[in-house]
């Protein structure tokens, strides 16, 4: 886990004292994140990194995690997929699920607090339950510029009553009667999924994972989603493997709120059964879970083609996993509460 | 985000007839501020759009050779704005588009002033600071100062003049050319305008 001082070698000249001057306004302000999962996916990674961040400017931050049934996160999921333009059918059976959430928790949240409703759409409803006092700020952090209709106009009843909504880029904002602010997307460039390993370390890990280094390797690392279409790739690797003896590397984790990603993997797998050149690895997530350049060892990487995801894909590069378990950190800031 | 787009040259157009003058203010000043290290081939926003997005080059270079710093205030920038593409769009028959580009969203972003607790009474204390500050200083100093403060000159020459008695110096720091260049690049040609000053008074 890094502190803010940590990073002062690796940002522009004077931003982080600039940083500290500007926290002096905020000094002793609460703020709460909220999101659906605590590993995997690039909202927990994020704000792993953002609550001590935040701890060290002065802010009061804290995290916390709703939890829910399968039944609930398999209809997210299905809004998730629909907000990002896939077509989904959605019963209102299915939208009954996402109501049940709303008003179960009306003493959860203490007042005189800035909320921030993580990712989209599992606590955007929460709002039902906000107190008479604190700023509530819904943070979107996927592509919803080509929503199915439906679906994102359920969900704007209740993005509608927040205070303000936060967008990763422009095209992504929507029509709200409420202010929009944009946040571009970020990494962590000090945490440990980004450290650069040793050659050393790097052939154990490869050995370890049972990928052989004597081929030119094609690598993506994402979650087991159709949005990351892994079997695209797979199908691009193909191409490729016409005219170059290569390997296909497919890393990724697992997030508690994503439950179809089992049935993507398994698509996966069976697409990949007959083909020793590609490995599929399903490595524990952060903060174990690392991701380095293979120094000397030719490679190329892929991106996913379809929705933009929290961004961290962008700078994703080589995957290894480590030794170490997969158990959240001692120092962990999030708590959570039930759904 | 003001939660306005444009695809088309017209309804840029119209928008920045409507727009509130921190929108205009961002897409056009806060150009400088949003890319620090490398000074684009258009120097604001509008330009690069049209450019870029619509591929229309003409007005690209119309817009792109505007000097936002001509102007005494935003409404005779705005006003400026819409007579070139009214002009250009007089001369079209069909109104250029985006195909495959990106419409144009209208953003807004408002200026907070924060100070740095950093005081220099010497030009080697101030050579010293400017090489470690944050660029958007360079930014709040030489173009807000002159933009909505209404000074005549930056700040860094009007001190270096009245303070420490030095107009030649003074002089050069107004000749640098800001719109042109990037805020990362005025800090080093500062610096070295105050390492050639340094230098000779301690020849001198």
């Amino acid at each position: 886990m890094s502190h803010l001082e940590d990073y002062r070698e690796v940002v522009p000249k004077g931003t982080i004292d600039f940083l500290k001057r500007l926290a002096e306004r905020v000094k002793g302000r609460k703020i709460l994140h909220i999101n659906s999962t605590k590993l995997g996916g690039g909202v927990a990674e994020m704000l792993r990194s953002d609550v001590l961040l935040l701890q060290d400017i002065g802010i009061e931050a804290e995290w916390q995690i709703i939890s829910g049934t399968e039944e609930f996160f398999n209809v997210t999921k299905s809004f998730h997929n629909a907000l990002q333009g896939q077509d989904q059918h959605l019963s209102q059976q299915m939208l009954r699920v996402i109501w049940k959430l709303t008003g179960r928790r009306p003493d959860a949240f203490p007042s005189m607090r800035i909320m921030w409703s993580s990712t989209t759409p599992q606590p955007a409803a929460l709002i039902e339950s906000r107190p008479a006092q604190g700023k509530w700020v819904w943070r979107c952090h996927i592509d919803i510029s080509r929503p199915q209709w439906k679906v994102w106009i359920f969900l704007k009843q209740f993005v509608a009553n927040y205070d303000a909504a936060v967008f990763s880029l422009p095209r992504f904002a929507q029509r709200l009667p409420i202010p929009q602010f944009l946040i571009f997307p970020s990494i962590d460039p000090l945490s440990d999924k980004n450290r650069d390993l040793s050659p050393q370390e790097q052939s154990q890990i490869l050995s370890r994972l049972n990928v052989p280094t004597d081929k030119p390797m094609l690598l993506q690392v994402s979650r087991f989603d159709r949005f990351k279409d892994p079997l695209g790739v797979i199908q691009s690797y193909r191409l490729v493997k016409k005219h170059h003896d290569v390997q296909l590397v497919l890393a990724g984790g697992e997030a508690t709120d994503d439950p179809g990603g089992e049935t993507v993997l398994s698509e996966v797998r069976e697409a990949a059964r007959d083909d020793p050149d590609i490995h599929v690895l399903l490595p524990p997530p952060m903060p174990t879970w690392r991701l380095t350049p293979c120094k000397g060892q030719p490679l190329s990487f892929c991106k996913n083609p379809f929705g933009k995801g929290s961004g961290l894909l962008w700078l994703r590069r080589c995957g290894r996993e480590s030794q170490s378990s997969a158990a959240p950190p001692a120092e962990s800031p999030y708590n959570s509460f039930t759904a | 985000m003001v939660g306005r787009s444009a695809r088309d040259e017209q309804q840029l157009l119209e928008a920045i007839e409507e727009i509130p003058s921190d929108s205009l203010s961002y897409h056009t000043h806060n150009f400088f501020l949003r890319h620090k290290y490398i000074a684009g081939p258009y120097p604001n926003d509008f330009a690069t759009w049209a450019a870029i997005q619509v591929r229309d080059r003409v007005l690209g270079e119309k817009l792109g050779i505007l000097d936002p710093y001509d102007f005494e205030n935003l409404e005779v920038l705005r006003t400026e704005i819409v007579n070139i593409i009214d002009e250009h769009l007089s001369q079209l028959q069909i109104i250029p588009r985006v195909i495959y580009g990106e419409p144009f969203h209208f953003m807004q972003s408002w200026i907070i002033e924060v100070p740095t607790g950093l005081e220099a009474r010497t030009l080697t204390e101030f050579r010293n600071i400017l090489a470690t500050v944050d660029a958007s200083v360079i930014y709040y100093h030489n173009f807000e100062a002159i933009l909505r403060l209404g000074r005549r000159k930056g700040d860094f020459a009007l001190w270096i003049e009245e303070q420490l008695d030095l107009p030649d110096l003074a002089k050069k720091i107004c000749r640098v050319d800001f719109y042109i260049t990037s805020l990362e690049s005025i800090r080093h040609r500062i610096i070295k305008m105050c390492d050639e000053t340094l230098g000779k008074e301690t020849h001198e």
